[in-house]
């Protein structure tokens, strides 16, 4: 990321990839009047028509993917409805069965324990589900906060969180989170979290940061100063509103690669410990019976690369939708 | 050009030395005595813990401890381990297994990633785009070690054309799983960022004034767009690099391959402090001075950013 954040107030620094960018529009009474094309432009295309069919949520793409985060926050939220009341990951285990293949009785199988797998599977979901949402929203307060703040008043401000987010973004993401870990020697998901909070920020707080910028010397910004409006209402007013709607977009496409760095590290024996139930807990311990037992591989790994990949599709449409530059 | 490169590095200090204080500050935290992880179930004598303790200074207040070790980063001396081997030699052994590692998967995903984004750029809003689109969401939208799992047991396993983990085969072989893995799961941002990027160059006013002039479609697109589209990419796959070293942790393990990232894990659970901020460390240094080469690059590429 570009180092050199010096304060030149209202310009977002041109090296910043996260920066929003203004795309180059050629204003529509210059266009080449219209007649045949020319074979050299063949290569640029008309932007596409927009049609307006309804309402945003009953478009394919909201409803497909919407229905998968919804139906995966229910499941973290009620595991009950899908595994069956009075069922519980622990319930009717028989050591007998251990890493049964499945069977109409229980179609994912038996794990190691001789527990039904589906209710496990179905109960890994909340650990997931939790953390992603849980350490996304904390991100995005801190971003929200901080970065309004260093891009609205510059300065000493600026400078001071700008080279906060510096040193932080100097530590390669998991192993801080490596490190930080380490310090509990039993970790729930609330360690997790933390741990991935910590350091989950930065790239946040950048963005929201150049957003402020850009929002904060628009005119109707001037013209609500020149009108006697204070900090607090033109960031309350004006700012806040007009560029959070990017940073919510950022951080909803974030939710997918969290939930993917909690299961990677609890995979490798640094994240959850039992008698958390997760899906990189069940991976893990999958991986002794690799070729004894695939079942207890496939089912987690198909529940977490569903969920993950729902988030990025819900995040992706829904930055279609609001931030369209963003693409 | 030198006085940019001189304030450039001058910028570095207030990042390296907060960066390595968080780190320290951590493992300067983690529970458990140090001198008791040693010693494992047979107590020492109490002289021999005080003298330990003494040679290692573990009874200095912190804020000495760091300021100690940074003096000895100065002169090139990452400390000892508490078997008396100097840290350096440690990571320099391992280094070249995550190294390789990172660059094998860095230059598959650049390999990938521009061919994505360059193809999806150029027929914008077209089937090949929506095509290269679907590519980039299941790349994001599978965990990495889910890929690789899939992959080693698939590859390793079943179909046995690679060991399935390790290093014995060498170079090529043994790497290129692990890293092909790696690059799939970072070439999707990769290539999002060149498509935006050549779809927002291909609408330039000065790309208009080329083909204007009439050159041909070909001189338009590799001589003017790419080279222009190029820029926000050049910075992504610098920093990119770096990153690359900080997830190889992971893929690693997975492979079981000699690496940093073993060796990390291993010096966690050992409680040993000096080697855990060793590597940090050195991770970050790596991080800040490609960073810096990125930037000096930026200026070979494009000379409006040079000052």
């Amino acid at each position: 990321m570009s180092q050199n954040t010096e304060t030149t107030p209202g310009t977002a620094p041109a090296t910043d990839p996260l920066a929003p960018t203004n795309p180059i529009t050629v204003p529509s009474g210059i266009r080449p009047p219209a007649g045949p094309p020319a074979p050299a432009a063949s290569f640029r295309r008309k932007p596409a028509k927009k049609v307006n069919r309804g309402p945003v949520w009953l478009k394919p793409r909201f409803l497909v993917s919407g229905t998968i985060v919804a139906l995966m926050l229910l499941m973290a939220a009620f595991p009950q409805l899908f595994a069956g009341f009075g069922s519980d990951p622990t319930a009717n285990c028989d050591i007998m069965n251990t890493n049964q293949a499945p069977s109409p009785e229980h179609i994912f199988g038996m794990d190691i324990q001789g527990c039904d797998y589906y209710t496990n599977v179905i109960y890994g979901a909340r650990a997931s589900i939790l953390v992603g949402i849980v350490v996304t929203a904390i991100s995005f307060v801190i971003s929200a906060l901080l970065g309004s703040l260093a891009g609205y008043f510059g300065g000493w401000v600026d400078t001071l969180i700008s080279r906060a987010c510096d040193m932080a973004f100097g530590l390669p993401f998991i192993l801080a989170a490596i490190v930080v870990l380490q310090l509990f020697s039993e970790r729930t998901v609330w360690t997790v979290i933390f741990a991935l909070a910590l350091f989950s920020w930065p790239g946040g707080v950048r963005f929201m940061r150049s957003s402020v910028m850009e929002v904060r010397n628009r005119e109707y910004v001037q013209a609500s100063r020149l009108l006697g409006a204070g900090n607090g209402r033109i960031i309350a007013k004006h700012i806040i509103p007009n560029s959070l709607t990017p940073l919510l977009v950022l951080q909803t496409l974030g939710i997918g690669g969290v939930i993917s760095a909690e299961a990677g590290l609890t995979f490798i024996g640094i994240g959850l410990t039992p008698p958390s139930v997760s899906w990189g807990l069940q991976l893990a311990a999958a991986r002794e019976y690799i070729s004894a037992a695939p079942h207890l591989l496939i089912f987690p790994a198909i529940f977490l690369t569903i969920t993950v990949l729902g988030f990025v599709l819900f995040g992706e449409a829904m930055r279609d939708e609001f931030d369209p530059k963003g693409k | 050009m030198l006085g940019y490169t001189v304030r450039r590095i001058l910028q570095m200090v207030p990042v390296v030395l907060g960066a390595t204080f968080i780190i320290y500050a951590l493992t300067f935290l983690m529970p458990g005595d140090p001198v008791a992880a040693l010693t494992g179930s047979r107590p020492l004598p109490e002289s021999t813990v005080q003298q330990i303790r003494l040679a290692y200074h573990l009874d200095d207040p912190f804020l000495v401890q760091y300021g100690n070790y940074m003096l000895g980063l100065l002169q090139g001396n990452f400390g000892i381990d508490f078997f008396g081997r100097p840290v350096l030699g440690l990571i320099l052994e391992r280094l070249p297994v995550t190294f390789a590692l990172a660059m094998t998967a860095w230059v598959l995903k650049l390999a990938i990633g521009l061919a994505i984004g360059v193809y999806g750029g150029l027929r914008n809003g077209q089937a090949g785009d929506h095509f290269a689109l679907v590519f980039t969401v299941i790349f994001l939208g599978i965990p990495g070690f889910v890929i690789a799992l899939g992959a080693q047991t698939v590859f390793g396993v079943q179909l046995g054309w690679v060991d399935p983990a390790g290093i014995r085969a060498g170079w090529p072989l043994a790497f290129i799983l692990p890293a092909l893995v790696m690059a799939i799961e970072a070439s999707a941002g990769l290539a999002r960022l060149t498509r935006t990027s050549l779809v927002d160059v291909l609408r330039a006013e000065y790309l208009r004034t080329a083909r204007a002039k009439g050159l041909s479609p070909r001189r338009v697109v590799w001589g003017h767009a790419l080279r222009n589209a190029m820029i926000p990419v050049v910075t992504y796959l610098g920093l990119s690099l770096a990153g690359m070293l900080g997830g190889a942790v992971i893929i690693e393990a997975i492979f079981n391959m000699p690496g940093i990232g073993g060796l990390m894990v291993t010096a966690i659970n050992n409680k040993e402090g000096t080697v855990v901020v060793g590597i940090a460390t050195m991770l970050v240094l790596v991080y800040l001075v490609f960073n810096l080469l990125v930037d000096l690059l930026y200026g070979i590429i494009d000379p409006r950013v040079r000052i």
